[in-house]
């Protein structure tokens, strides 16, 4: 058996029959696992759905207090850690480990921008009384619906914002894994698979930045 | 069996997956599926027991007009806890999360599932969203029954909080059991072991697995929505900040409904394995059960609306729903006339398993056909929330979910636990169970559809005698699961020790030793057949001598 047929060894559970076998069923549940968060989210695009059907003219009032500007920044920022998300998993799979460890690396600052954009947007939310529900104190705003939409802005863009937190958190996992040099073109399972969550999260955000910034 | 080759022999020096390794810490930190299951099985039982207790309280205080044990707050907090507790601590994870955790992957010839730290992860959430719900007991209590429904469970000062967040939790549990299991049946069966030849209660898991994957997010964002209502006031399910509180009912059964179906595919599963078994013939209809899962999956995700032709939907939606779930009847339909048909000339044993797999179609085919009845739009209107519906789907979650889970576990004990019980002591206890059942329950659907309604803490003095006749009834059951308690205890002490193939079974869980090794085959299995093939030479059964 050759050297990199003992590597492989090394890394499968003994129920699978070899690496390949592993590879795949980690990869079909990962993909499972992204079904239920698109069905987890799914519950809030559908409250969203339902309450701008109901209130067309609140949304549209409310929405001109989001700041489009940061919303549109946020968005390149994520769409380009896709993209080195993505050139790190390649890296990986063809063996460049200072190549696979620079595009981590962006990754993870990548996502700290986007969170640090997130930061402003609500600092500036909170001082203007722009709050979920019943903590809303903004006298702008004169729909007495509008604590509605603000709701849905924190809870969607909350939600989406913890799960770029985690996403920061596996990064920094695989940052330590590579230079561990335990990845190879061999075995780079969780690269793969952290790179299908990264754009499941960069793909929720597409999809919330025109629904609240964009609705007018 | 002729038609496996496995490795059917003794592990080396009577090593199994029970004795080795040893000790305490051995078993908090195990990876084995068999294991695992074994925690979840103790653990479930545990909260039947508690649930169970919460029932019978209910029971004791409708026994007469007024107050008899419990104040009405409290009675309140009593079937808010049956109900959270039962269906979310032990029908669910009942079946799928102990029993399919301890066999599907030998059913597989697999030696493990797909991930196992994933597996043992999904038991230790579960016990944390358990804990909670726990909790809250020893606090402020919760009231408003296990369906939350808003604004009032925003309103109440109770610790419902708790429980929420302990069925969120829970639900990741679920969701994790799922995905490890579809992954299991795609990827780990043995060599030969084709989709064709699946045993049915793969395929059953399967199904439900899918509904938990696809179902049980929605739960998770809905209560945690309903979290954030209780705390930030965010106002979506709340009337008063422009929200919709029906809006919570919808998200709600999306979940609940498929998550009913949850409860009872698996315990189909199990009866597809017993009754062919037990009857010593081929299953009839093998693919019809199999795909007939995957329609109940399918139309569990578009029925939800039947759980509300009263809140204000509109008239072509309540049409839509209730004609959408009378066609639940069909796939299920097939399953049942399935298995009539295998019993039909076939050589019947009445051991416990098979005895419990009756007693499932019996109670089942009511439960299922009082659903018809539900489903029907003005009949509905008259029963919506009344008795009716309390006794019908006690039918369905007990009478079919409790009862195939009491046959697998008789089917299964000298499996999981290398002895045998007694075969006398099942059959008494079965009765207790089936007729206690059904003098608890059966009076419930004549109460409901004179008009009784449900969680109410007192009724019409001309309720008085069926009232009664029905908590006496609860004693019966309460009687039956005592002494199931007391003869499975006594089996593991002093029971004989169970062969590998006690009933004579097909599928792979028998070819191996009971209780099975760690790695459940010494060497993998090789499936040349499909696994209800109960040709002439095998037709007679082992006798249990328990």
């Amino acid at each position: 058996m050759s050297d990199a047929g003992k590597a492989l060894e090394h890394h499968h559970a003994h129920h699978f029959d070899s690496a390949e076998h592993e590879f795949e069923a980690s990869k079909q549940g990962m993909w499972l696992f992204l079904v239920t968060e698109v069905l987890m989210f799914g519950g809030l695009f559908v409250a969203y759905g339902i309450f701008r059907g109901l209130y067309p003219g609140m949304f549209h009032e409310a929405h001109e207090m989001l700041n489009v500007q940061l919303g549109a920044l946020n968005t390149v920022v994520l769409i380009t850690s896709s993209l080195t998300m993505a050139l790190a998993v390649n890296a990986t799979q063809t063996g460049k480990r200072e190549r696979a460890l620079w595009c981590l690396g962006l990754t993870f600052i990548l996502a700290c921008c986007f969170l640090v954009v997130k930061y402003v947007e609500y600092t500036h939310k909170f001082h203007d009384g722009l709050l979920p529900g019943a903590f809303f104190t903004n006298t702008e705003l004169k729909d007495p619906k509008a604590p509605l939409f603000f709701s849905l802005y924190f809870l969607m863009t909350g939600l989406h914002g913890i799960h770029v937190l985690l996403g920061m958190g596996v990064i920094s996992w695989l940052l330590i894994r590579t230079k561990r040099r335990e990845f190879s073109p061999e075995f780079y399972t969780p690269v793969e698979l952290v790179g299908f969550y990264w754009h499941f999260v960069d793909l929720v955000w597409i999809y919330l930045f025109p629904l609240l910034y964009l609705v007018g | 069996m002729s038609n496996h080759s496995t490795g059917a022999v003794a592990a080396p020096a009577g090593r199994n997956y029970l004795n080795h390794p040893k000790g305490i810490m051995t078993w908090l930190i195990t990876l084995d599926h068999k294991r695992i299951g074994v925690m979840y099985l103790f653990t479930v039982l545990l909260f039947f027991a508690v649930g169970g207790f919460f029932a019978l309280g209910i029971r004791l205080e409708l026994m007469k007009l007024g107050r008899e044990i419990l104040d009405a707050n409290t009675y309140n907090r009593f079937f808010t806890y049956h109900g959270a507790i039962m269906v979310f601590l032990v029908i669910i994870p009942a079946i799928p999360a102990a029993m399919g955790n301890f066999v599907l992957p030998i059913l597989l010839g697999a030696k493990d599932v797909a991930f196992p730290r994933l597996n043992l992860a999904s038991y230790y959430i579960f016990i944390i969203g358990a804990t909670f719900a726990v909790l809250s007991l020893f606090l402020r209590g919760a009231d408003g029954g296990w369906t939350f429904y808003t604004p009032y469970s925003i309103r109440t000062n109770t610790t419902v909080i708790l429980v929420l967040f302990g069925a969120f939790i829970a639900g990741f549990s679920s969701i994790l059991t799922g995905l490890n299991f579809i992954v299991t049946i795609h990827k780990l069966r043995a060599p030969g072991l084709t989709w064709a030849r699946l045993p049915l209660f793969c395929w059953a898991i399967y199904a439900t697995s899918i509904i938990q994957v696809l179902a049980t997010p929605v739960l998770a964002i809905t209560l945690l929505l309903l979290c954030m209502e209780r705390i930030l006031h965010i106002g979506i399910f709340d009337p008063a900040l422009g929200g919709d509180p029906v809006l919570f009912q919808h998200f709600f059964w999306f979940y609940s409904h498929p998550a009913v179906y949850i409860m009872i595919l698996p315990a189909m599963g199990i009866i597809s394995e017993v009754i062919p078994v037990f009857s010593r013939k081929p299953i009839f209809g093998y693919k019809a059960i199999a795909y007939s899962s995957f329609g109940i999956a399918l139309i569990a995700f578009i029925v939800w609306g039947h759980h509300m032709f009263v809140s204000g939907q509109s008239e072509l939606a309540n049409f839509v729903f209730s004609l959408l779930t009378m066609f639940v009847a069909v796939p299920t339909g097939v399953k049942v006339f399935s298995w009539v048909a295998t019993m039909y000339k076939g050589s019947i044993h009445y051991y416990a398993p098979m005895l419990y797999a009756l007693g499932f179609l019996e109670l089942f085919t009511i439960g299922g056909l009082t659903g018809v009845f539900l489903a029907t739009l003005a009949i509905d209107v008259h029963l919506t929330n009344t008795y009716f519906v309390v006794a019908h789907f006690h039918y369905v979650m007990v009478g079919g979910t409790i009862m195939g889970m009491m046959a697998g576990l008789h089917y299964w004990f000298p499996k999981i636990t290398g002895k045998m019980y007694s075969e006398k002591a099942a059959t008494i206890a079965f009765w207790l169970i089936l007729i206690g059942f059904n003098l608890t329950f059966f009076p419930q659907f004549i109460l409901g559809a004179q008009g009784m309604p449900r969680r109410y803490w007192s009724y019409l003095p001309e309720f008085t005698d069926l009232n009664r006749l029905s908590s006496v009834g609860s004693w019966f059951i309460a009687l039956g699961f005592l002494y199931v308690a007391y003869y499975v205890w006594d089996a593991m002490k002093h029971g004989k020790n169970a062969v590998a193939n006690p009933w004579g079974g097909l599928t792979l869980e028998w070819q191996t030793s009971s209780p099975p090794p760690t790695e459940n085959f010494l060497e993998t299995p090789v499936v040349t057949a499909w696994p209800y093939e109960y040709l002439p030479e095998n037709i007679t059964m082992p006798v249990n001598q328990g």
